[in-house]
């Protein structure tokens, strides 16, 4: 009933909790601590409203909100104290804010009074937050708590949405006020959804149906859109070949006949090499990453440059835009489609046929041993192959940071959208296992693998506690190479094999998952990959799969660092 | 070549917005020259006037990236030609100044500034202008035993005619829609 909660006088505590349920939160990841105490203990009366996952380190309840973000249109919020509780959210933040994951964090801090004077586990994590945050605020008094919540979950959600963090005194949650919460509708300094402008809209379509070769990238602002169906028209209308960055993926469906592959360093062949051919270049929702260009200065200078963003500051960062559709994707792209001609999917076949000619040389260079190799232990790639084929591709896919990284979003061909969780503009080793673990609590509906290094698994291993603690059903695929394996091939091809520090000496890994009461297994022949596999896959609890892999495996197709994408070699 | 520019940004009254602005500055590896906070034209809403050098084509992308900021209302950039700007210092001169007084009163004639205190032991002298004007006033008056100077940033309003409360309301307009 609603009048017993609104206008009652509360802790702030109790108000933060109230806001939060308001504001549409179901899960909550965090860590208690001093300074957060009070709202912890409100906790204790709401905990079959607002479900709380006590992860086993700060990090972890970080990238559980971002993988529970990733995979539906749900907010993932984070407790954590102050001091070390808040820095030790700070690499998830950074994470969150380059990949533009809405999470809005809660962190707990000292008394107002002793703010400033180096009291027990204070620090300034506005001042620390502040590069990393879309926004932040420290609440010191009871009556701003639920506005503070209202305007955080706003502003991590709407236009491009990243990660907030709101501060919250002891003082102001143990203080009283009467509780009330206003859904924050605008701000009046912020213009998260610009219009857009219809001319630019028509110049795009001028160029487009001028286009003989045009060649559309699929960023993740389609995902964040929920533009996945006006893309898809676009590409058939046109006929017009699509390409995804790596946080774009699975918003086009990877079976479909105009879809050409993934960018960038490790991405597909064709994609690359025919974006110096194409003739108008369509980016959607995505920024021009360093690791998608290569080299700026040779980087589709005879293309006619259309790109479709919601942040203007996006717009001629890295390379010049002919025609810039500032705003929703989703609202552009409608806007766009009227003007488009329909090509009934007889044009640009020679273009398209480019792609598949580009395909078939990698296919025949790259994949064809890659996803059935004769080497006598087992390659990563083989390894998501069968992964990808008996999973249908309509698995959640995790990934940590690394060569299995790359490996998996090259060989697994995502069916369904939403369905790839990585780390892309950080890089954040330890991604991977608290992410799946925050993906598996959103769509408890689908089944949720994380692909491991055995590097990145070390980094946050200790959040198979929280598996264990709430039996969450995430399976664990590890590709163990004992070594650090990017580092290492890069070490191999550009600092003459100097392996300094990437060697690895591992655990055994499935005895450390049986600790935590998680089956497991591990294989080190070819023979036994597939039944391994699907045990996995069917085991209705958490599973821990380690397939020992080719120490030595290098991923290719590769752009070296500063080359074109022309450039990229194959072997 | 790199060029020298104003940035007027109008924003909300807030803690630390200050600081959210200067770290896109500093990330960068901009050196900030001169940065003046006050309050605008319109009740509630300040102006950051802030004075950087760098290439033209860093400066459309940083003035993005402030207005980019969730409490910042509007950012612009101008070139010097673009607007009137003035700076103020002051200059804490011995008192010494009196024995050679003809040519004291000459100098600060001459460079149009006045003498706002005259102490036991100095005087203050204030001068209002561009920062030509105040290092060659401080060159001038250096022979009479500099005790203090201090310059404030550049203050600057611009010469387009678009008010501030015109930009607000285009940007009520496009939140509305």
């Amino acid at each position: 009933m609603i009048h017993d909660k609104y206008n009652k006088e509360v802790t702030g505590a109790e108000a933060l909790i109230l806001a939060l349920l308001d504001a549409g939160a179901k899960d909550v990841f965090g860590y208690p601590g001093g300074a957060i105490m009070p709202i912890y203990d409100a906790l204790y009366d709401y905990s079959d409203k607002l479900k709380h996952y006590l992860v086993r380190h700060e990090q972890g309840a970080i990238h559980a909100a971002q993988g529970y973000s990733r995979v539906s249109d749900k907010v993932g919020v984070v407790f954590a104290t102050s001091g070390p509780g808040a820095t030790n959210l700070i690499t998830g933040i950074a994470d969150a804010q380059i990949d533009s994951n809405p999470v809005v964090c809660i962190t707990g801090q000292v008394a107002s009074h002793l703010i400033g004077t180096d009291a027990f586990q204070e620090t300034d994590v506005i001042g620390i937050s502040m590069p990393v945050t879309k926004w932040n605020i420290q609440v010191t008094k009871a009556e701003d708590i639920a506005p503070a919540i209202a305007k955080a979950f706003y502003i991590a959600t709407s236009g491009r949405p990243g990660p907030v963090l709101v501060d919250i005194t002891k003082d102001a949650q143990f203080g009283k006020t009467i509780y009330n919460y206003k859904k924050c509708e605008g701000i009046r300094s912020y213009i998260p959804y610009p219009k857009v402008n219809i001319e630019s809209v028509k110049q795009a379509a001028d160029l487009i149906n001028k286009a003989k070769k045009p060649f559309i990238l699929c960023g993740h602002g389609v995902l964040l859109s929920e533009s996945q169906k006006q893309l898809l028209e676009l590409a058939e209308k046109g006929n017009i070949p699509v390409a995804s960055t790596l946080l774009g993926l699975s918003a086009f469906p990877a079976q479909h006949p105009l879809y050409v592959g993934f960018l960038g360093m490790h991405g597909n062949y064709g994609p690359n090499i025919l974006t110096n051919e194409c003739d108008v270049l369509i980016a959607i929702g995505m920024r021009f990453d360093d690791r998608v260009t290569g080299k700026v200065s040779t980087y589709a200078t005879q293309a006619k440059i259309i790109h479709f963003d919601i942040d203007p500051a996006e717009i001629n960062k890295i390379i010049h835009a002919d025609v810039a559709v500032i705003g929703d994707a989703k609202e552009s792209l409608d806007l766009l489609l009227p003007l488009i001609e329909s090509t009934n999917g007889k044009e640009r076949k020679e273009w398209l046929k480019r792609f598949e000619e580009c395909h078939q040389i990698e296919f025949e260079k790259v994949i064809k041993t890659a996803v059935n190799p004769t080497t006598p232990s087992i390659k990563m790639s083989e390894v998501i192959d069968k992964f990808h084929k008996l999973s249908e591709g309509k698995a959640i896919v995790a990934t940590d940071v690394g060569q299995h990284q790359m490996i998996t979003t090259r060989y697994y061909q995502f069916h369904d959208t939403n369905t790839n969780v990585t780390s892309g503009g950080l890089g954040t080793m330890g991604f991977g296992l608290p992410a799946a673990i925050g993906a598996k609590i959103s769509r408890p509906d689908k089944q949720v693998v994380v692909v491991v290094g055995d590097g990145g698994f070390q980094m946050t291993i200790q959040e198979l506690g929280t598996i264990m603690d709430y039996n969450i059903p995430v399976k664990i695929l590890l590709l163990n190479n004992n070594f650090l394996g990017m580092v290492r091939q890069w070490q191999q091809l550009f600092f003459e094999k100097r392996y300094s520090f990437t060697e690895l000496k591992n655990p055994d890994f499935v005895a450390i998952a049986k600790a935590y009461g998680i089956n497991g297994k591990k294989i080190t022949e070819r023979k036994d990959l597939n039944g391994a596999l699907k045990e996995m896959l069917d085991s209705k609890e958490s599973y821990l799969l380690e397939v020992l892999v080719e120490t030595e495996e290098n991923v290719f197709p590769m752009i070296a660092t500063g080359a074109s994408v022309s450039e990229i070699i194959l072997e | 070549m790199e060029t020298t520019y104003t940035i007027s940004v109008f924003t909300e009254d807030i803690v630390g917005l200050l600081n959210r602005i200067t770290i896109i500055f500093t990330r960068r590896n901009i050196n900030i020259e001169s940065m003046i906070a006050s309050e605008s034209e319109v009740k509630g809403i300040y102006r950051y006037t802030i004075v950087i050098t760098v290439l033209p084509e860093r400066i459309e992308k940083i003035v993005k990236l402030i207005e980019k900021q969730v409490d910042v209302m509007k950012a612009f950039y101008h070139v010097n030609d673009e607007i009137i700007s003035t700076e103020i210092a002051l200059y804490k001169i011995s008192a010494e100044a009196i024995k050679q007084n003809e040519l004291f009163i000459k100098t600060i004639n001459k460079h149009h500034a006045r003498i706002i205190r005259v102490s036991f032991d100095y005087i203050v002298v204030q001068k209002a202008g561009g920062a030509k004007g105040i290092m060659d006033l401080f060159n001038d008056l250096e022979q009479f035993g500099m005790l203090e100077f201090s310059r404030s940033g550049r203050v600057a309003v611009t010469k387009p005619m678009k008010t501030l409360s015109t930009y607000l309301k285009e940007i009520e307009i496009s939140n509305s829609n």
